[in-house]
């Protein structure tokens, strides 16, 4: 199926209209509000027709601005029927929860402590959520785009990152 | 005679240990010699690849793919490079295409010959891995004369290449594959059919198919566990499409579908194709071609999302990038084989003795700087 006919066989098999469909700004994804994300991972996962068994990758984003919106972008693949999809879920700086989807994809289970890791969004139900890359005692979460650099890590000096550096 | 009472002890393996392929610890749970559970600790060569990647420019998060995976650079950058010119448009001449299949295509069997190698000498087979790092050199002194660096080659750009390939470079690939070819018969010899190596392997670590495609576990451990699929083939890049070759997958030859050592000889087989790969590609490429006409000035990709997945000798190698217009990226992530299949170390190597694991960690064929990013 390519990208519209799986919209059409969301909204038809899913939720009525889960995904809201103008022609011109429907881009190659669909955003999914976070309390809707487990049951929409749920029936991406089970669905005959669509069996997506595969998540390729889990990309976490800080939107920056004055929203401030962390999202997190869900590339999904099924081996078996060859098609893909990405779905997008924004949650606010201020509350960021998203349902795991760790015991549906167990490559989820490393990717969203990769997320956690980096961006601080909460997995909600994950059942080892710890940071992944960073020590244990790090402060803050890096890619955030408001991260402010610390001046020590353990009374170790860290270097000042020179600015204008093209 | 009673039955003796032992307690489970935590054991530390790593972050300096010989089989560990780099700075990774694993803690695990032993019952006697028997692990009950793995827990990888990684992390200690993370080099905070994407945040350096928001603060640079596109040419310029280049040379950082390179120290990604170190052992497949070539790899590295040419999924990079795709990710961008599909980003922004551009048509790369032919030429530079099969320049690029060929140079990733050697890269593939020089990563293959260390994986092959240390996996030996995870085994305690030593002399094999003297026979892979001789012709592995070989490789690397083409790539010396290509580029001028070894193991970090920033050789494939967005749009193009850094060098033309030097005069007299052809005719040695073609030599280099004439005498290659001959040579994994050698391996066969020596290890692959090597009695005490089968031993060690066959039956050791079995990942069923369903487990591997949960699990994320994509390139030649995939194929190991017998499903036939290839991104150069299912998903295709740059001009793999007009060239042939087979999908080697595990058959269960020795033991069992899947086990370590069918993850190891999906590879040998690989190399032979992607010894085949490059001799089509030599043969088909054109002679004339710049291979700096399609690179861009300024690459400021238009504002937009890309996800590009491309087979890197260690499965599928993926780059997000979010572009806001800017001639820098707004987000740069990469999806690194070697950590969905580190992932499945708990999972396939619970029950087995810690000697068997550290087999097991030598198929799955890990390089923890792609880990740790």
């Amino acid at each position: 199926m390519d990208f519209l006919e799986l919209v059409s066989y969301i909204n038809s098999n899913f939720v009525k209209n889960f995904v809201p469909v103008e022609e011109e700004a429907l881009e190659d994804h669909i955003d999914c509000p976070a309390d809707r994300w487990r049951l929409l991972a749920e029936f991406l996962r089970n669905d005959e027709n669509l069996e997506f068994d595969s998540m390729m990758c889990i990309t976490g984003v800080d939107y920056g601005g004055e929203e401030g919106n962390l999202g997190v972008i869900y590339n999904l693949f099924s081996m078996s029927h060859q098609h893909k999809l990405e779905v997008r879920v924004t949650v606010p700086k201020s509350k960021p929860v998203i349902p795991t989807v760790e015991d549906i994809w167990r490559i989820a289970d490393w990717f969203e402590r990769e997320v956690f890791d980096m961006f601080g969004i909460e997995f909600d139900g994950h059942r080892d959520l710890r940071r992944l890359l960073l020590p244990e005692d790090w402060e803050g979460y890096p890619l955030r785009k408001d991260y402010e650099f610390p001046e020590t890590y353990h009374g170790i000096q860290i270097n000042k990152v020179k600015e204008g550096w093209e | 005679m009673g039955i003796v009472h032992g307690e489970e002890m935590v054991l530390n393996i790593g972050p300096q240990h010989p089989s560990t392929h780099g700075v990774l610890r694993m803690k695990v749970r032993t019952d006697g010699e028997i692990l009950t559970q793995i827990t990888p600790i990684i992390g200690y060569l993370h080099r905070c690849f994407e945040k350096h990647c928001e603060n640079v420019t596109y040419q310029q998060c280049l040379p950082y793919t390179d120290r990604c995976d170190y052992i497949a650079s070539m790899n590295n950058n040419f999924g990079y490079a795709v990710a961008v010119e599909r980003l922004m448009g551009i048509e790369v001449p032919e030429k530079v295409e099969y320049i690029r299949i060929i140079v990733a295509e050697l890269n593939r069997i020089a990563s293959h010959q260390l994986a092959i190698g240390t996996f030996g000498l995870d085994v305690g087979a030593f002399t094999p891995f003297l026979y892979c790092f001789r012709d592995r050199e070989r490789i690397l002194d083409l790539f010396e004369m290509l580029c001028g660096s070894r193991l970090l080659y920033n050789y494939i750009w967005v749009g193009g290449l850094s060098h033309d390939l030097p005069a007299g470079f052809v005719e040695k690939v073609y030599e280099f594959i004439d005498y290659f070819e001959p040579n994994i018969q050698e391996y066969n010899d020596i290890l692959t059919f090597n009695k005490i190596f089968i031993e060690r392997t066959a039956d050791v670590g079995v990942l069923p198919e369903d487990v591997a495609i949960s699990y994320g576990v994509t390139g030649p451990n995939l194929r190991g566990s017998g499903v036939k699929w290839d991104l150069r083939r299912h998903d295709p890049y740059s001009v793999y499409d007009k060239l042939d070759f087979d999908i080697p997958v595990g058959t269960g030859a020795m033991g069992t579908v899947g086990d370590c050592w069918d993850r190891y000889y999906v590879r040998i087989r690989e190399m032979e194709e992607s010894a085949k790969i490059i001799r089509q590609a030599l043969d088909q490429m054109p002679v004339e071609g710049d291979i700096r006409e399609a690179v861009p000035k300024r690459v400021r990709p238009p504002k937009g999302s890309i996800y590009v997945r491309t087979e890197s000798p260690r499965g599928e190698l993926g780059y997000y990038i979010i572009s806001d217009g800017k001639p820098k990226p707004f987000r740069l992530h990469m999806r690194s084989p070697a950590l969905t299949a580190l992932s499945v170390i708990d999972e396939i190597g619970r029950g087995w003795m810690l000697s068997d694991v550290l087999a097991i960690l030598g198929s799955l064929d890990i390089v923890l700087g792609e880990i740790d990013r």
